[in-house]
């Protein structure tokens, strides 16, 4: 077993995780088919965005940076596909969400809810304006934002990451 | 330890970022999907689709199921308030039909045409972006089906949006009328109006580009005006829910679709359409004298020509063409109707029973 020794946490071993091709691969695109084929029949699945809450899940579990953003860009790519918007919207703002989660993952626990929550509510609000800014400066449209809309979604998901999490934890293998 | 190993994260996020950003700038620039960007989006779609249309399939046969023993429960009550239903539709039908030969016939008198829907096809919606940013739809009907990009996509309720991208035999991908990008020409019912009906980034939908200074009210219908060659006229669109002055001298006008955008499961999509005139079969020929007869009171009645009789101008149409022009330029509908007997507008409403004042 690989263990990083940091003195940010609480002095405990950080623990590194992997996880198996099919779990790499098959999760994203079960997760992601998910979220465009349950708001048909349930419209309020929208809110979700099991992309964000899987990026940050890989991010934090394998700890690298360079794994974290690359998770990140796939997925966020695999969305960009469903959009008809230029592909790259959701890659480039999951690429910094991995990057960014990796690099706390490190720093922080993130095995209990509470830190999951945090997390998750933190990113999502990353994930919102790195979006927007892209949306605004590079492809010259007008954003509008509902904080009272996006806090309850920001919410939602980071209640969703809590549950997700511990139920992705059986596909954890220690590194 | 060289540059690269020493700063490796943030030299692969930069390059993972710059490729990104640089293939977005492309699209942008060429504003459409085109090239290796629409291939990686065939093969996305075509991979997820066929998950979704089987889970689409499995949980309409559960429903469908439990559906049937449900209604089996209400069938006698169901059955005595559908018969009403009927009793009461059928009046309404034959006050509709007397209107519509009326519509018909004025039309017929302007040489009006008008696109009308003539195929369509029923879809199934199997999936969406999954995003709140993108309000698309997918089919579970593609090429094979005879979809193309730009058909309009409807359900009995009025507009629900057009076909974007045809993936395939059996995917097309529907861009909603409540997406930012999208854009429906619409008349407003009441006060003749027109204007553009878009959506917002909060999944609204507005009517844009009526002056501010046009009286628009809380409750007035939208239909389709056809002037964007995408959607046949008349098709309801929604209704007028709060007026507010905007920038720029227009009004900031939001709507309520007529069709429930976040609950569509099967659609149409109007695959042709064609130009037509109005039916006018059986209405006999229309001369202008008598549908203006039938709207002004004050117009003398003329009289009634016999059967077998040639058939003469009327006498009341210096009145019915105050400039002098005799009503002999009668204007007779084309089609079927070119054929009917002289002595046919003996079967003519209104205008020919002798009810009006001389």
């Amino acid at each position: 077993m690989r263990a990083i020794n940091l003195s940010y946490t609480s002095r405990e071993q950080v623990e590194v995780y992997r996880f198996s091709w099919p779990v790499s691969i098959g999760l994203p695109i079960l997760l992601v088919g998910l979220q465009a084929f349950v708001p048909v029949r349930m419209p309020f699945f929208r809110i979700f965005d099991f992309g964000l809450l899987l990026t940050i899940f890989f991010a934090v579990s394998r700890r690298s940076q360079v794994s974290g953003l690359l998770t990140g860009a796939a997925i966020g790519l695999l969305q960009d596909c469903l959009t008809h918007t230029p592909f790259g919207v959701f890659g480039i703002a999951k690429t910094l969400v991995g990057y960014g989660a990796s690099s706390i993952g490190i720093r922080i626990d993130v095995e209990n809810p509470g830190s999951r929550f945090l997390l998750t509510f933190f990113f999502y609000g990353v994930h919102l304006l790195v979006f927007a800014a892209i949306e605004r400066e590079l492809m010259g449209q007008s954003v509008h934002f509902n904080l009272g809309h996006e806090a309850g979604v920001a919410v939602a998901n980071s209640v969703m990451a809590v549950f997700l999490f511990a139920l992705l934890n059986r596909f954890k293998i220690r590194d | 330890m060289n540059f690269f190993s020493r700063h490796k994260n943030t030299v692969v996020l930069a390059t993972v970022l710059l490729a990104q950003l640089l293939a977005l700038a492309v699209q942008v620039k060429r504003q459409t999907a085109e090239g290796p960007v629409r291939v990686i989006r065939l093969v996305a779609v075509t991979t997820l689709a066929p998950f979704e249309r089987v889970m689409i399939y499995t949980g309409e046969s559960v429903r469908r199921v439990w559906k049937n023993y449900l209604d089996l429960r209400d069938v006698r009550r169901e059955n005595l308030r559908l018969k009403a239903d009927s009793e009461r539709m059928r009046l309404d039908r034959a006050r509709e039909q007397e209107d519509a030969r009326q519509a018909r016939r004025i039309q017929a008198l302007l040489s009006f045409k008008e696109q009308w829907m003539d195929t369509t096809v029923a879809a199934q919606v199997i999936g969406t972006s999954g995003t709140e940013t993108s309000r698309l739809l997918y089919l579970d009907k593609g090429a094979q089906d005879g979809i193309k990009a730009d058909m309009p996509v409807i359900t009995p309720d009025g507009v629900a949006g057009k076909v974007l991208t045809v993936y395939g035999d059996h995917t097309a991908q529907v861009l909603l009328i409540n997406d930012p990008s999208s854009g429906v020409g619409a008349t407003l019912v009441n006060s003749r109006l027109q204007g553009i009906v878009k959506g917002t980034p909060t999944g609204e939908v507005t009517l844009n580009y009526i002056m501010g200074d046009e009286a628009v009210q809380p409750g007035e219908a939208l239909v389709t005006s056809g002037g964007d060659r995408v959607f046949p006229r008349g098709l309801p669109i929604g209704t007028v829910v709060k007026v507010n002055m905007g920038r720029n001298l227009f009004l900031d006008i939001k709507l309520k679709p007529a069709v429930d955008l976040n609950r569509l499961e099967e659609v149409l999509v109007i695959t042709s359409q064609k130009p037509r005139g109005p039916d006018t079969a059986g209405l006999g020929p229309i001369r202008a004298a008598d549908i203006l007869a039938q709207h002004l009171p004050g117009v003398p009645q003329t009289a009634t020509p016999q059967t077998g009789a040639p058939q003469t101008p009327p006498s009341p149409a210096p009145q019915a063409a105050p400039n002098g022009q005799p009503a002999a330029t009668a204007i007779v509908p084309r089609g079927p109707a070119q054929n009917a007997s002289p002595a046919k507008p003996q079967t003519r409403p209104a205008a020919s029973e002798g009810t009006r004042p001389q």
